[in-house]
């Protein structure tokens, strides 16, 4: 086999980087860090490392360097903030309320000018973001390829031939895990209005996000059929797409912009009352598009529209759930948070529809509110120690002994099922999203 | 940077990962949690054992390389920022508890562990380890008894130095010195324990502690005072005490602090009100049920606006939620927020909060104070922007001028936050020039080559005292 050469790419100098970050670092956020490490103990990167530039706290004080001049930016920088999970549980920790989550953005932007340097992050990073995310029927297409993959006994070829084995093991497990992607989104499935049971109580839209459309298409389905249960008209505009979440976290700023800029059209024109979301890391996004028009003259009134309908499906359900015919399910659930629907969007309202659906008995997981690792595509881009938080989380989690554990985002459902394999805990627990456990007692 | 062969030695005693001095570590270790003080250090290193921390001030003297203590950075004196360059010893992976004795009530730990994780254990098996900084959710233990931390229960409980009774300390020479035990009586020699507690990591680098354990209080009570006159509030602080009443805590808000609160987390607060009182008492259920409403009688007595004891959990939280916001909405105000910590005995809180009052209006500040008005330990807090040149000078003459009104009226420059860098310009005002010179003969003793936390505690000037006008 011929060696093969990386290819001389032109990156941009990190003199250049520093330049832009110089440029673009918000000075009064940074200065509003008052050092007190109050963030340190919710960092769930600075409790495996113990470095203090593995927390936020540290974080912050290295972009400040770099926006006083005192430090280059430089590979260590960079990965420092790649390390980061983004799960800005710091936020919620912070007294002095720095917004931890947009400067971590702005710096990945600045370190984003450079191209990644290993191919095949930069590859992945290229076939997810540019091709992938932002086109829902190629996502479809790779959905049915997927679907076809199962069904056609290929996946049974490729696990028994041992095929599987060229791939590093955390992506094996993954794919263990995988739920079956569908062809049919539940546009397809539903249609595009679905008309209220019962008194009505407001028109929804409903987003459809992604990957969770195209791997999740039932959990679309029954948050659909829940919000009709509960008395919503549900509209499902097509001209929606990708939240923009995963390129803006990875300073893909003006990608994220333009998926951003399409979504409040679409759903303008839907004239909804509310805009529902079923994964954390969406919903979150979406309540800060209004931050990423800031002072766009154009965009900022209706980006503010906009992030003011979005809510979490637990919030919409929560207010009419005892109009809800639910029939008991005896189980015992415990709950794992989603950072984003935490500490990015506050929503407190699925463990008080746990608590509150017929023979569920409720078991709190202890450090339920730290991240399981998931955090996007950090566990494929830092296997590693995304593996060792989830690892230390399903030790809490087998104490629950719970046999049903709720999340309420993909990522996080993902990574919840692939840590109850790896624990060995198939056979007693399973991982649902909440409008899936929902949907269970309605019918 | 370290020089390579220092590298290479430190390398051979904690291992290649455990010695650091890349740019990105260096910087991350070149601060605490107090405003606008920075410095970088040669490198960083991390002990896990006493035996690491003996080999590692071995060299550190071999090469007069100056070694900087530190748990989580959370201190506000400037105390762990690494001045004179040198390394920082950070102490977070000597972390065990090691034991809890049920017999003799102590507990024994590494300086690494959590305060508030001691907090948690022995309260699981009915014990109670009562010093609480605000900081306890991230400081370890090590950090609390270097700068004698504080907290809300001082003024029942006391504070750090009240329950460590014995340590394992490394000198910089690489001997280790061991004080005290699980004993409650031992006046053999001077009492060495006591004199490291507090130090400030200037006299020894703490290895192992034991503290004292009591039994945790059977039940807790909380209450809220309003007054419209601040010298009413001020007075019911002393006559609670006259009354033979000691609370666990007796918190106090400024009119500003109230203000600021209220705007922030809208928790229906007094915006009118002078001060606010927060009490709370700890012991058997029948005596704290006979001395909340006796407080909350003399607070009657004195003419309070408005008086309530909570009457469950969720209130006690409400109320003490105005406290706990203190923080949160002050540092939400401006960029920079510089909490300080002047003290003063707690029958001068009202002139001493009059002269804080005095000093902000004539510099322009904003300065809202709170704290611990029980044992007089006050917190004025500057809402500032650490950029803005010409108003941190205004500040840095307020706050001096803060620091000699405390001790003017027999207070001190700190309270429960140490003297460390930011301080030591005024320590002689407080300790006096025979004061100064005794603890650098400790020092020497100690230290000879001044090798620990050097700039610490002494300046090299001493600041001149403010003359009031």
């Amino acid at each position: 086999m011929k060696p093969v050469k990386e290819k001389p790419t032109d990156q941009v100098a990190w003199e250049q980087v520093a330049e832009y970050l110089r440029k673009t670092l918000d000075q009064d956020e940074l200065t509003h860090c008052m050092r007190c490490g109050f963030c340190l103990p919710a960092c769930p990167t600075y409790r495996e490392t113990g470095l203090e530039q593995a927390s936020p706290r540290g974080r912050i004080a290295l972009m400040k360097a770099v926006a006083d001049g005192i430090i280059e930016p430089d590979t260590a920088f960079a990965d420092q903030m790649n390390l980061c999970l983004g799960c800005r549980a710091c936020e919620t920790a912070c007294p002095a309320g720095v917004q931890y989550g947009r400067v971590l953005e702005q710096a990945r932007a600045g370190i984003a000018l450079r191209e990644p340097s290993s191919r095949i992050v930069r590859g992945l990073r290229k076939l997810f973001f540019e091709h992938l995310f932002p086109h829902q029927h190629r996502l479809r297409m790779l959905g049915w390829g997927l679907a076809l993959y199962r069904r056609s006994g290929l996946r049974w070829l490729v696990r028994r031939s041992g095929l599987m084995r060229l791939f590093p093991e955390h992506l094996r497990e993954m794919e263990a895990v995988m739920p079956s992607a569908s062809f049919k989104g539940v546009r397809e499935r539903l249609g595009g209005i679905l008309r209220p049971e019962g008194a009505p109580r407001g028109r929804v839209g409903l987003f459809r996000g992604c990957i969770m459309d195209v791997l999740f298409t039932e959990t679309n389905c029954n948050t659909a059929r829940l919000l009709v249960k509960a008395g919503y008209e549900v509209v499902i505009p097509d001209k929606q797409r990708c939240c923009g979440a995963l390129h803006a976290h990875a300073g893909e700023e003006e990608a994220a912009k333009r998926l951003a800029r399409d979504n409040i059209v679409a759903f303008r024109d839907a004239k909804v009352d509310w805009i529902v979301s079923n994964a954390g890391g969406c919903g979150a996004m979406l309540v800060e598009y209004v931050h990423h028009f800031q002072g766009d003259v154009l965009m900022e009134e209706d980006a503010r529209w906009f992030s003011e309908r979005v809510r979490d499906i637990s919030q919409l359900v929560a207010d009419g759930i005892d109009d809800l015919p639910l029939k008991r399910l005896e189980h015992r659930v415990t709950y794992q948070d989603s950072c984003h629907l935490r500490n990015g969007m506050r929503v407190t309202e699925p463990r008080d529809i746990l608590r509150r659906m017929p023979g569920m008995t409720y078991v709190e997981l202890f450090e339920s509110d730290r991240c399981c690792g998931s955090a996007g595509i950090y566990n494929l881009t830092h296997p590693e120690m995304s593996k060792q938080i989830l690892d230390e989380k399903m030790i809490h989690v087998k104490n629950t002994q719970a046999d049903i554990l709720v999340t309420s985002n993909p990522g996080c459902l993902l990574q919840m099922k692939w840590g109850i394999r790896r624990a060995g805990l198939e056979h007693r627990m399973r991982a649902v999203h909440l409008a899936d456990l929902l949907m269970e007692a309605v019918e | 940077m370290l020089s390579t062969e220092v590298k290479r030695e430190l390398q051979a005693v904690v291992g290649p990962d455990d010695v650091r001095d890349d740019t990105e570590t260096r910087l991350a270790y070149s601060y605490d949690a107090t405003p606008m003080y920075q410095a970088m250090p040669d490198g960083v290193v991390f002990p896990e054992s006493t035996e690491e921390v003996q080999a590692i001030m071995k060299i550190a003297s071999r090469y007069r390389i100056p070694i900087v203590g530190r748990g989580s950075g959370s201190n506000l004196s400037a105390g762990t920022v690494p001045v004179e360059g040198g390394l920082v010893m950070v102490m977070t992976k000597m972390n065990r508890l090691i034991e809890i004795d049920q017999e003799n009530l102590t507990a024994t730990f590494q300086p690494g562990l959590i305060t508030k994780q001691l907090h948690e254990a022995v309260e699981r098996i009915g014990l109670f380890y009562p010093p609480d900084p605000g900081s306890m959710h991230v400081s370890t233990l090590g950090g609390n008894i270097a700068e004698c931390a504080g907290g809300l229960r001082g003024l029942k409980y006391g504070t750090t130095k009240d329950y460590v009774i014995g340590l394992e300390a490394v000198l910089p020479s690489g001997d280790i010195l061991r004080t005290g035990g699980k004993l409650t009586k031992d006046v053999a020699g001077y009492d060495l324990t006591k004199l490291l507690v507090g130090s400030e990591g200037t006299l020894a680098i703490i290895t192992e502690a034991t503290v004292k354990l009591l039994p945790l209080p059977e039940d807790r009570r909380v209450m809220v005072a309003h007054f419209s006159d601040l010298y009413a509030a001020a007075r019911t602080v002393s006559q609670i005490i006259a009354e033979r009443i000691i609370p666990c805590t007796l918190e106090f808000l400024d009119q500003g602090t109230i203000r600021v609160i209220e705007d922030y987390a809208k928790i229906g607060l007094p915006a009118d009100m002078a001060a606010i009182l927060l009490i709370e008492q700890d012991g058997p259920t029948s005596v704290v049920e006979r001395d909340i409403e006796r407080i909350a009688e003399i607070c009657r007595q004195a003419k309070a606006a408005h008086v309530q004891v909570a009457q469950s959990r969720e209130e006690e939280a409400q109320l003490m939620s105005a406290r706990r916001s203190a923080l949160s909405a002050l540092a939400r105000l401006r960029p920079t927020t510089i909490l300080e910590d002047a003290t003063v005995p707690r029958a001068a809180i009202a002139p001493m909060v009059e002269q804080i009052n005095r000093i902000k209006e004539k510099y322009g500040l904003q300065i809202c104070t709170f704290g611990h008005a029980g044992d007089g330990n006050l917190h004025p807090t500057c809402m500032t922007d650490a950029r803005d040149r010409e108003e941190i000078e205004r500040v840095e003459k307020a706050f001096e001028e803060i620091f000699d009104a405390a001790i003017r009226l027999g207070g001190t420059i700190t309270g429960e936050h140490g003297v460390g860098l930011a301080k030591a310009p005024f320590l002689e005002w407080k300790v006096g020039k025979s004061g100064i010179e005794v603890m650098k003969g400790i020092k020497k003793a100690f230290d000879p080559d001044g090798l620990l936390n050097p700039g610490k505690m002494f300046a090299k000037e001493t600041r001149r005292r403010v003359v009031i006008m």
